[in-house]
């Protein structure tokens, strides 16, 4: 996958509690770039 | 994937295009990585909500497979420790088979 995949892309971020929570995704994907148009965390429990 | 969420993804593909949305997922187990992924591709397997019956076919992918495109600083601050004890090449292998599967 390359970078430039995400350049225009929305991205939608479904973290995960006892995984990644959504902001630590938010702040991975912020360097790679697209627009974040929302981000959440879930929990499977 | 809880409801609200499907149908905030139901949403976006509505609004900007299922070509210009991409969803990205933190999931540990590679199991709920996949189910979320079918989710977003082909609709809800559960039938239970907004996505039941809609194949969106978004691209998806876990956060755990754009290391390579990633800050490698941020990664490391972000990442790296749930990298150490959750099964990356599982969740990986479980998306490639989801994204083939459902493709």
């Amino acid at each position: 996958m390359e970078k430039q995949f995400f350049a225009d892309k929305k991205i939608c971020i479904l973290g995960d509690r006892d995984g990644i929570p959504a902001p630590a995704i938010t702040a991975c994907m912020e360097t790679v770039g697209g627009e974040v148009i929302f981000s959440s965390t879930e929990c499977f429990v | 994937m809880d409801m609200a969420n499907q149908a905030r993804i139901k949403e976006a593909a509505e609004k900007f295009g299922t070509g210009n949305v991409v969803v990205i997922l933190g999931a540990a187990e590679a199991e709920s990585a996949g189910l979320t992924a079918e989710t977003v591709m082909v609709g809800d397997p559960t039938f239970a909500g907004p996505l039941t019956n809609v194949e969106l076919h978004l691209p998806v992918f876990h956060i755990f497979e754009l290391k390579d495109l990633i800050d490698p600083q941020v990664y490391e601050e972000q990442i790296s420790m749930m990298e150490m004890v959750a099964d990356v090449d599982e969740v990986k292998a479980e998306m490639e088979r989801i994204r083939q599967e459902c493709q």
